[in-house]
C-alpha cells in the first residue's frame, strides 16, 4: 500500500530528534499500550497490526505518536475480532450480560519466554534467485500490504545473501494465507536508488522475497 | 457533515473501500474542521496589508467577485459548444486554444497556456494536478475541493478507471484512459463528446449542457432526457 | 523535494468527497485568502514556483490536515514576511508598525481583470533549441532534488515518448530559489499506464506529463 508509512527516501520530515538518555516509556500509558498488545496476541487477533497501521489516515498517522499508533489499531484489531463493542471502549466498561473470557498470557508465560518468535516451520523451497545475480525490484503497486518499498521499485541490485525460507506478509496480511519463499538481502546502490547525486560508494540493502524480483 | 455525497461513496469499488480505514470518515473534509481563530487571522492579516498599502480594498473584492461571478464553467462550455458545431474551429482550438479563445471573444491571452484534448469513442481524457491544485481557471474558474484534494490528486494517475466508476463512467475494455498530469504551466482542457441525439439543438442549448465535470474529464455530457445527469 | 505534497501515486487517502453545487467558496476568509495571495504577487518579490514551494514546506501532517487555503494562508504570512513587505511583528499583531511607510497598491480594481497570469510570467522567447523531438523515446531522470521541483516521483526513472514541444519556459527548480531562469523546453511526455505502475494497470492507458528538458535524458 502507497502510504505515508512508506517514507523511505522522503524529505521534509523535519530533524532527527535525539534524546539523551530516553526513557523506555515517556509516559505510564506507553508502557500499558506494549504489554496490552502482547497480552492479546495470543487470542489471534484479526488482519496484522502492520497493515492496520498503514491504514491509518495520513494526516493521522503523521500526527500520531509511536504508542498512540499502537493503541489505535490494538482497539481496531479487538473490535473487529468481536472481543470488544465501541461502546465498551468508550464506556471503558464490559457491556451487561457479555461473557468473561480466560486471559490467555499468564505472568509466569511471560517471565518464561523469549520476545515474541515467529513460525518456526521451514518449508523446502527452491530458490528463484542466486547470490550474486543480477535482480530488479517489481514495479508494482499493490493496494494491499507489502513490504516491497517504492523506493526500491523498478531498481537494478544484486542478490548478496540469501536468508532462507519465510513467508511474505502481502497476503498473510488479509488473511488469506503465505506462501512460503526464499528472502534476500538484496543490495542496491545508492546512485542506483538517488540519481548521480548520490556517494559513488555507498549501498542500501532491503530484504526482499521472490515474489517482489524478477530477474534483471 | 456539510457535503453531499454522491451514491458513488457507498457504490465505491472494492480497492477504494480497502483503503478507507473505518475512522476515516470526516478527516478528508478540507473545508470543516478550521481552526476557530483563521477567520480572524486572515482578518487581521487583511487589514495590516491595507493599512501599509500593500494591497487596494477594492481590488480585492473586485478579484472576489470575477471568481465568484464572472469567470467559470461557462466559459469552457461556449468553447465546447462551438467545437462541436463548427469544425474549423474544432481544428484549430486543438491547435492552438489561445487564438480560438480570441475568436469567442475572449481577451487576449486568456488561452495564454491552454490546450484542449479531444475525447473520443475510443479516448478518454482526465486531467489532475498531482503536486497541487493547476486548473484552467480561464475555461473553468477556481477548482472544486475534490479536484484540490489527496484522494482525487493521489488516485487519478494511478487508479483513473476506477475513479471514473466512482464518477459513474464505466469505460469500455477497449478504450483507452490519458490522465494529464498538470506539472508545468500548460492547462487542460478537456473537449467532450458531443452526446447523442444533440444534433438538433442550438449551440446555446448544447453549452448549456456542457458540465465542468465532464470538462475536467470525470464526466460524460448527456442529454437530460436520456436520465444523464446535469 | 520528496514531500508528502507529490502524492501521485499513493493509496489511503480516503474517498473523494463529491459537493454537489459546490460554492467557488466555503467561508468569506477563503475568498479573502484567495484575493490577497493574487494581489500581493504583483509587488514581484516572488514567482509561482516560490510560493509553491512555500507550501511543500510546511511540515506533512499539518499539510494534511490543513484545507486548502489553510495553506494559502499560511505559505502567505511567511512569504510576506521573508520578501520584507511585512515584519514578523505586523504579522502577528495585525497592525502596522510605527513608523514604516505606507505603499501605493500596484493593482486597483480597474486592472483586476487583466492581471497576468502565472503562466504568462513563466513562458520565455530565448532562442533555446530543444533537446528532444515530437516521438522520441526519453527517460525520466531519477532525481531527488530536496528542494522545489516538478518532477514527480512515481514518473523518476520511466520510460516515456515525446508527445508534443510546448516551447521555451522558465525552469521551476531555478526560480523557485531566485536563481536565473535557466529557459528551456518544456514538453508533453507520454508514460504508458504500466510503464508506471507495472503488469496490473490497463494495458492501453498512459499518463501525459508536462516536463522540462532538464528533468529528461535519451532513451
Amino acid at each position: 500500500m502507497n502510504s505515508v508509512h512508506d517514507m523511505g527516501g522522503m524529505h521534509g520530515m523535519g530533524p532527527i530528534k535525539y534524546e539523551k538518555n530516553e526513557p523506555v516509556f515517556h509516559a505510564r500509558w506507553e508502557g500499558r499500550v506494549l504489554a496490552l498488545t502482547s497480552a492479546m496476541g495470543p487470542w489471534r487477533l484479526p488482519g496484522s497490526s502492520r497493515f492496520e497501521q498503514e491504514q491509518i489516515p495520513a494526516a493521522e498517522y503523521l500526527r500520531m505518536s509511536y504508542y498512540e499508533r499502537w493503541f489505535t489499531v490494538l482497539v481496531e484489531r479487538m473490535v473487529k475480532g468481536g472481543l470488544v463493542t465501541r461502546q465498551e471502549i468508550k464506556s471503558g466498561k464490559r457491556a451487561g450480560g457479555s461473557p468473561k473470557a480466560v486471559p490467555r498470557l499468564t505472568a509466569a508465560q511471560v517471565r518464561a519466554t523469549p520476545a515474541s518468535a515467529g513460525r518456526t516451520d521451514r518449508p523446502v523451497v527452491t530458490p528463484l534467485f542466486r547470490v550474486g545475480q543480477a535482480v530488479r525490484a517489481r514495479n508494482m503497486h499493490p493496494p494491499g500490504h507489502t513490504r516491497l518499498p517504492r523506493y526500491t521499485r523498478g531498481r537494478l541490485g544484486t542478490i548478496d545473501r540469501d536468508h532462507g525460507v519465510s513467508r511474505p506478509p502481502d497476503t498473510s496480511a488479509q488473511g488469506l494465507g503465505a506462501k512460503p519463499q526464499h528472502i534476500y538481502s538484496v543490495r542496491f546502490a545508492a546512485r542506483e536508488l538517488w540519481g548521480e547525486q548520490a556517494a559513488p560508494r555507498d549501498a542500501v540493502y532491503v530484504d526482499l522475497w521472490d515474489d517482489y524480483l524478477e530477474p534483471a | 457533515m456539510k457535503a453531499t455525497r454522491r451514491g458513488f461513496l457507498t457504490a465505491a469499488g472494492a480497492a477504494a473501500a480497502a483503503q478507507d480505514h473505518v475512522h476515516a470518515q470526516g478527516h478528508d473534509h478540507d473545508h470543516q474542521a478550521v481552526p476557530s481563530d483563521l477567520t480572524l487571522r486572515v482578518k487581521s492579516l487583511e487589514s495590516l496589508l491595507v493599512e501599509k498599502g500593500l494591497v487596494d480594498r477594492a481590488a480585492l473584492d473586485a478579484l472576489v467577485d470575477r471568481y465568484e461571478h464572472a469567470v467559470g464553467p461557462r466559459n469552457g462550455a461556449r468553447v465546447v459548444a462551438r467545437a462541436w458545431v463548427d469544425a474549423g474551429y474544432k481544428k484549430r482550438l486543438l491547435a492552438s486554444a489561445a487564438a480560438a479563445m480570441e475568436e469567442l471573444g475572449f481577451a487576449s491571452q486568456t488561452g495564454e497556456n491552454l490546450v484542449a484534448i479531444e475525447n473520443g469513442p475510443k479516448v478518454h481524457n482526465l486531467v489532475v494536478c498531482t503536486l497541487c491544485s493547476c486548473y484552467p481557471w480561464a475555461v473553468l474558474g477556481l477548482p472544486p475541493v475534490w479536484y484540490k484534494s489527496a484522494p482525487y490528486r493521489s488516485r487519478a494517475v494511478i487508479d483513473p478507471r476506477g475513479v471514473l466508476r466512482e464518477f459513474g463512467l464505466e469505460l469500455p475494455e477497449d478504450a483507452e484512459v490519458r490522465v494529464w498530469d498538470s506539472t508545468a504551466e500548460l492547462r487542460y482542457l478537456v473537449l467532450p463528446e458531443r452526446p447523442p441525439g444533440a444534433e438538433k439543438l442550438s449551440e446555446e442549448a448544447l453549452a448549456a449542457l456542457v458540465t465542468r465535470d465532464a470538462m475536467i474529464g470525470v464526466a460524460k455530457v448527456t442529454l437530460p432526457q436520456a436520465g444523464g445527469r446535469p | 523535494m520528496n514531500g508528502v505534497h507529490d502524492m501521485g501515486g499513493m493509496h489511503g487517502m480516503g474517498a473523494i468527497h463529491y459537493e454537489k453545487n459546490e460554492p467557488v467558496f466555503h467561508a468569506r476568509w477563503e475568498s479573502r485568502v484567495f484575493a490577497l495571495f493574487r494581489l500581493t504577487r504583483a509587488w514581484n518579490k516572488w514567482n509561482v514556483d516560490v510560493s509553491r514551494r512555500q507550501i511543500e514546506s510546511i511540515p506533512a501532517a499539518q499539510y494534511l490536515r490543513m484545507s486548502y487555503y489553510e495553506r494559502w494562508f499560511t505559505a502567505l504570512g511567511e512569504l510576506l514576511v521573508a520578501s520584507g513587505l511585512i515584519t514578523r511583528a505586523e504579522l502577528v499583531k495585525g497592525k502596522r508598525a510605527r513608523g514604516s511607510p505606507k505603499a501605493t497598491p500596484p493593482i486597483t480594481a480597474a486592472q483586476v481583470a487583466s492581471m497576468p497570469s502565472a503562466a504568462a510570467l513563466a513562458r520565455r522567447e530565448a532562442p533555446v533549441a530543444p533537446r528532444f523531438q515530437a516521438g522520441q523515446q526519453v527517460r525520466a531522470r531519477n532525481l531527488h532534488p530536496v528542494d522545489h521541483t516538478r518532477l514527480p516521483r512515481y514518473a523518476r526513472g520511466k520510460l516515456g515518448a515525446i508527445h508534443r514541444d510546448h516551447g521555451v519556459w522558465a525552469f521551476p527548480d531555478a526560480i523557485a530559489h531566485f536563481l536565473s531562469d535557466k529557459p528551456q523546453h518544456v514538453y508533453s511526455v507520454r508514460f504508458a499506464a504500466r510503464e508506471l505502475w507495472g503488469e496490473t494497470a490497463s494495458p492501453r492507458d498512459a499518463v501525459y506529463l508536462d516536463l522540462w528538458d532538464d528533468y529528461l535524458e535519451p532513451a
